[in-house]
């Protein structure tokens, strides 16, 4: 439990680490795109992590970075697959940032710091904490670069292929003000990630000062 | 589209950095000091366009006649971080200088997405040989602009007056918001 609370709120791969900042901006202009990528990051990690903490004796020192990259693309390009073959139209719009979780600093960092010295047990979890955290993150800016953007919220678009569900929701009626679509472009990722970065440093300094 | 038409686009309007978020990491990490910048520019336009040469011919064939095209993801990793090693080697024993300006930049660029996905762009697009060493060139060269004007602007942000939770990579991300909207046709 307390290594999952680690991952989501200490070490948060987006507002903590700063790890992996090209998916979290690429696919964050819609919800449903961002909660599958973090999804899609928890299922590479879980693989990796475990694979990497069973394997960890058999690999000498030196060559132990190109083999968990292998490791992590074979795992990769399983699930591209996967997608493309059940999601189509959501294999789509992740695009090239499906295949760029091979070269993710998250998951090389985690097999490298957590799951090449510690136990199965402590990986998984690890994989759990950092994957949620990731999942938590994309997905608050993705509904805030959605509802400010495009005015609704898309649980369920490309996904609904497979689970056979259909939601978009409109958030506000009608008005002169939202949709702000810069939101939606590359511009507005940036602004939303600095935003928020720079509330989480004020509420941290705020909890130090009432220390 | 004409050759110099896709390369002014690839280049500027829409910039690897900018528009497709790729080399975000090394975008944020390496351009506080403006020698760095060019160092980290010119390693990434280098390995850029030398990997696309070798993964488009491997990917052509290889890959498409042996029907494994599949394994690319795999393949180009593989192929990207012997590049990267090979011009280490190359650039250590016979360029002296250049070791001092690019050598700590080219051992990180291995796992740089700048570089994978521009690669996948290439076959994704599906561009001629001609056309894919325009758009590498051109991708290459819009992240050193940026990265290099980018440089620029936080030395002078050094010494501005900035609140302090914004100190860092917020107001950094703020900075690259703004020249997005320039470099974008969001006029």
């Amino acid at each position: 439990m307390k290594t999952i609370k680690n991952g989501i709120f200490n070490e948060n791969p987006t507002f903590v680490l700063m790890l992996g900042l090209c998916p979290t901006l690429a696919v964050t202009n819609t919800f449903e795109g961002a909660y599958v990528m973090g999804l899609c990051v928890l299922t590479v990690l879980l693989i990796t992590n475990f694979i990497v903490s069973i394997i960890k004796k058999l690999i000498p020192e030196n060559v132990k970075i190109p083999v968990y990259i292998l490791l992590i693309t074979t795992a990769v390009t399983a699930l591209d697959l996967l997608l493309k073959q059940y999601v189509p139209a959501l294999h789509e719009t992740l695009g090239i940032y499906l295949p760029l979780i091979a070269v993710n600093c998250i998951v090389l960092g985690r097999a490298l710091s957590v799951a090449s010295v510690s136990s199965v047990g402590k990986s998984l979890l690890d994989a759990i904490g950092i994957g949620l955290g990731f999942t938590l993150s994309l997905s608050l800016l993705g509904l805030f670069r959605e509802v400010l953007g495009a005015n609704t919220i898309t649980v369920m678009d490309g996904i609904s292929s497979f689970t056979g569900y259909h939601a978009v929701f409109q958030v506000f009626p009608e008005n002169s003000i939202i949709p702000m679509t810069i939101f939606q472009k590359p511009a507005g990722a940036f602004l939303t990630l600095g935003l928020f970065l720079a509330f989480f440093n004020y509420i941290k300094e705020k909890r130090g000062a009432a220390k | 589209m004409s050759l110099f038409q896709l390369f002014i686009t690839s280049m500027l309007t829409e910039n690897i950095v900018l528009t497709k978020f790729l080399g975000i990491c090394p975008f944020i990490g390496t351009s506080k000091k403006e020698s760095g910048a060019i160092g980290m520019g010119i390693s990434v336009t280098v390995v850029i366009v030398l990997s696309s040469i070798i993964t488009y011919l491997l990917y052509n064939y290889v890959l498409v006649p042996t029907n494994t095209t599949y394994l690319k993801t795999l393949l180009f990793v593989l192929v990207i971080a012997s590049t990267v090693q090979l011009l280490e080697r190359i650039i250590k024993h016979h360029f002296k200088q250049l070791d001092h300006l690019l050598g700590i930049f080219l051992p990180l660029i291995a796992t740089n997405c700048a570089v994978l996905g521009t690669t996948l762009l290439n076959v994704n697009n599906g561009y001629s040989f001609i056309e894919m060493i325009v758009f590498s060139l051109g991708s290459g060269l819009g992240f050193a602009l940026v990265i290099y004007i980018f440089s620029t602007i936080r030395e002078r942000m050094e010494f501005a007056n900035i609140p302090k939770c914004f100190k860092g990579a917020p107001i950094a991300l703020i900075t690259a918001s703004i020249m997005a909207l320039v470099f974008s046709r969001f006029f």
